[in-house]
C-alpha cells in the first residue's frame, strides 16, 4: 500500500536530510506506529505520502501509484484515497459537526443523496451520535478529534494517516480515539499512526517503526514504543 | 450540488470582505465607464471626420473693390478675363471633383442667411463687400489641397485660398486630446482595478485558507478549489460593469447629445455604437477580474 524505496529528502537550506535512505513496506489492512523524537522525520513521511513534498532521490508508490509520475492535477485524487487526521483537529469553527463531515464530499462533488447517507453513518461509527449539529467550540477535545477522523474516513480512504492524534488530549479520552481508529482499521483501511505516546504503542501491539535523525533505526511487528534501547 | 456549494462559498467570500469588494466594483464600474466614454468619443470624432471628409472644400475667393490680398490691392476688382483663365487653370489641374462659382449676389444672400441673428454686421456690410468665389470639391481631399492651392494662390484677381481642412483641424485635434485623456485615465484605473482584484483575491484567499487547505487535504481538484474565487472576481467585474453600463447610457444621452445640439450636424451616435461599446466593456472588464483573480490564486493557492 505504502512503498518507499531508499528515499531521502533534503529541505532547502538544511545540511542533515530529514529522511535518509528509507525503505520500507506497509501492506494493505495493516496498523503502524511510526515513533521517534520530535525531528526524527515522522511529519516528512508523511508529507511526502500525501505528495505534499517531493522526495530528493528515491521512489515511493501509494496506492500502487509511482508518485514521480503523478501530475500535479492528478494529486487531488491520490489524496481522495488517502484519510488525514492531526494534532490540532483542524475542523471549520464556522460549520457543526455534519456540515465539517459533509464538507469533505461536497468539495470533491459527492452527491446530496449520497452524503446525507454517508455521514450519519460516520458519525455513528465514531461514536458522536447525537451530537451532529455542536458546533467545534461546544464539544471536547477528544470530540473535535473524532469529528477530524470521521471526515477522515467519511470518503472510506484506502489508507488512514494520523499525525499525533492523540498529542492534545489526555490519556483517558485517548484510548477512546484509538478504539475508533481501531474500528476504521478493522474495516481494511491502513493506519499510519505517528506518535510520542509511549502508553499507547505498547498497549496496542502493533507494528512500530522507529525514525531516529532520518534513519529507520527500527522496525519491528506487535512493538512496544522504547524495547530497542 | 456542484452549483450551489460553489456559490454559496461564493457568498460568503463577497461578505466577508465587503468593503474590499465594494471598492473594487466601484474602481471596475468607473473605469469601466471612463474607458467606454473614451470609445465613445473615438466614435462620434471618426463619424464627424467622415461627415466632413465628403463636405469640405476649397474656396478661392475673388478680389473685390475692397479687398486686400494677393493682388487685389494692386489690381481691383477681377475681371471676367481673369475669372475665366482661374477656372481654366483650376480644371487643368485633374484633381477637382467639382468647380462651382458662387456670384457676389448669391454669396451676398448666403451671408445674409448666415448672419441673420446678427443684425449690425449685416446693416454694416454692402453687397459689394462679399467676394465671388470658387467653391471646389477636390477628389482627394488632404493630398490634392496644396497641389491645387499652390497653381491659383496669387493669381491675378485671386484674393485668398481657404482649406477648410484646416480649419477642421484645430476641432479634430481638440477632440483627440479629449479622447486620448479620457482613455489615459481609463487605463490608469484599469491598472488600479487589476490591483485591487488581486489584493481582493488575495485577502479572500487568506480569509479561507482553513477552507482551502481542508479542501487540498481531502483531495478537491484545483478546479474546484480555485473556483469560488474565480466567481467572486467575475462577479465583481459584472456588477461593476452593469454599473458602467448605466454611466454609458447616461454619457451618451446626455453629454454627447447635448454636444450634438452645439454642433447640429446630424451625425449621432447609433444605439447600435453604444451597444457595441457596452459589451466591449464587459469583455474587458471579464477579461479583468478574471485573469487577475486566475493568476493571483495560481500564486496563493498552490497544491
Amino acid at each position: 500500500m505504502i512503498h518507499f524505496d531508499n528515499v531521502t529528502k533534503t529541505y532547502a537550506n538544511q545540511g542533515r536530510p530529514a529522511l535518509e535512505s528509507v525503505s520500507l513496506d506497509v501492506e494493505k489492512g495493516e496498523f503502524v506506529f511510526l515513533v521517534g523524537p520530535s525531528g526524527s522525520g515522522k511529519s516528512t513521511f508523511l508529507r511526502l505520502v500525501l505528495k505534499e513534498e517531493r522526495p530528493t532521490s528515491g521512489r515511493i508508490h501509494v496506492a500502487g501509484r509511482d508518485l514521480a509520475r503523478l501530475t500535479n492535477w492528478k494529486v487531488p485524487h491520490l489524496r481522495r484515497r488517502i484519510g488525514c487526521v492531526f494534532q490540532d483537529f483542524r475542523l471549520l469553527p464556522n460549520k457543526n459537526v455534519y456540515q465539517n463531515i459533509a464538507f469533505a464530499l461536497e468539495v470533491i462533488g459527492k452527491p446530496r443523496r449520497f452524503i446525507k447517507k454517508v455521514v450519519p453513518e460516520v458519525i455513528d461509527l465514531v461514536g458522536l451520535e447525537g451530537k451532529r449539529d455542536r458546533m467545534p467550540d461546544e464539544l471536547s477535545g477528544g470530540e473535535q478529534q473524532r469529528v477530524a477522523m470521521a471526515r477522515a474516513f467519511v470518503n472510506r480512504p484506502m489508507i488512514l494517516l494520523a499525525d499525533e492524534p492523540t498529542g492534545n488530549i489526555d490519556p483517558a479520552t485517548s484510548i477512546g480515539i484509538m478504539k475508533v481508529l481501531d474500528r476504521i482499521n478493522r474495516t481494511g483501511t491502513t493506519v499510519v499512526m505517528a506518535t510520542h505516546d509511549a502508553a499507547i504503542v505498547d498497549s496496542m501491539r502493533k507494528r512500530v517503526i522507529e525514525l531516529e535523525y532520518g534513519k529507520v533505526v527500527r522496525d519491528q511487528s506487535r512493538g512496544v514504543y522504547g524495547q530497542a534501547y | 450540488m456542484r452549483a450551489q456549494f460553489v456559490f454559496h462559498e461564493v457568498w460568503i467570500g463577497l461578505r466577508r470582505n465587503l468593503t474590499m469588494t465594494v471598492a473594487l466594483i466601484v474602481v471596475v464600474a468607473i473605469s469601466l465607464s471612463l474607458l467606454g466614454t473614451g470609445l465613445l468619443f473615438v466614435k462620434q470624432v471618426d463619424n464627424t471626420r467622415t461627415y466632413w471628409q465628403s463636405r469640405v472644400q476649397l474656396s478661392v475667393y475673388l478680389c473685390t473693390d475692397s479687398s486686400l490680398g494677393g493682388t487685389c490691392a494692386k489690381n481691383g476688382a477681377v475681371t471676367p478675363v481673369e475669372r475665366a483663365n482661374i477656372q481654366n487653370e483650376l480644371e487643368q489641374t485633374h484633381d477637382t471633383l467639382s468647380i462651382q462659382y458662387v456670384t457676389q449676389g448669391q454669396a451676398w444672400a448666403q451671408f445674409r442667411k448666415e448672419f441673420a441673428s446678427n443684425e449690425p454686421i449685416v446693416k454694416y456690410t454692402s453687397p459689394n463687400q462679399i467676394p465671388s468665389s470658387f467653391e471646389i470639391r477636390l477628389k482627394n481631399t488632404q493630398a490634392d489641397a496644396a497641389n491645387v492651392t499652390s497653381v491659383i494662390d496669387g493669381a491675378p484677381g485671386v484674393s485668398e485660398v481657404v482649406n477648410d481642412a484646416s480649419i477642421l483641424d484645430q476641432f479634430y485635434r481638440l477632440l483627440d486630446e479629449a479622447r486620448t485623456a479620457v482613455v489615459v485615465t481609463a487605463i490608469f484605473l484599469l491598472v488600479a482595478a487589476i490591483l485591487l482584484v488581486a489584493n481582493t483575491i488575495r485577502l479572500s484567499a487568506f480569509n479561507r485558507r482553513r477552507e482551502t487547505s481542508i479542501m487540498r487535504l481531502v483531495g478537491a481538484s484545483n478546479f474546484y478549489v480555485q473556483l469560488p474565487f474565480l466567481v467572486e472576481g467575475m462577479i465583481a467585474g459584472l456588477i461593476g460593469w452593469l454599473i458602467a453600463t448605466g454611466l454609458l447610457i447616461g454619457v451618451k444621452s446626455l453629454l454627447l447629445s447635448s454636444l450634438q445640439s452645439v454642433f447640429p450636424y446630424g451625425v449621432e451616435l447609433s444605439t447600435a455604437d453604444l451597444v457595441e461599446v457596452i459589451i466591449v466593456a464587459m469583455i474587458t472588464g471579464l477579461l479583468i477580474c478574471g485573469s487577475t483573480s486566475f493568476l493571483t490564486l495560481r500564486r496563493y493557492l498552490r497544491v
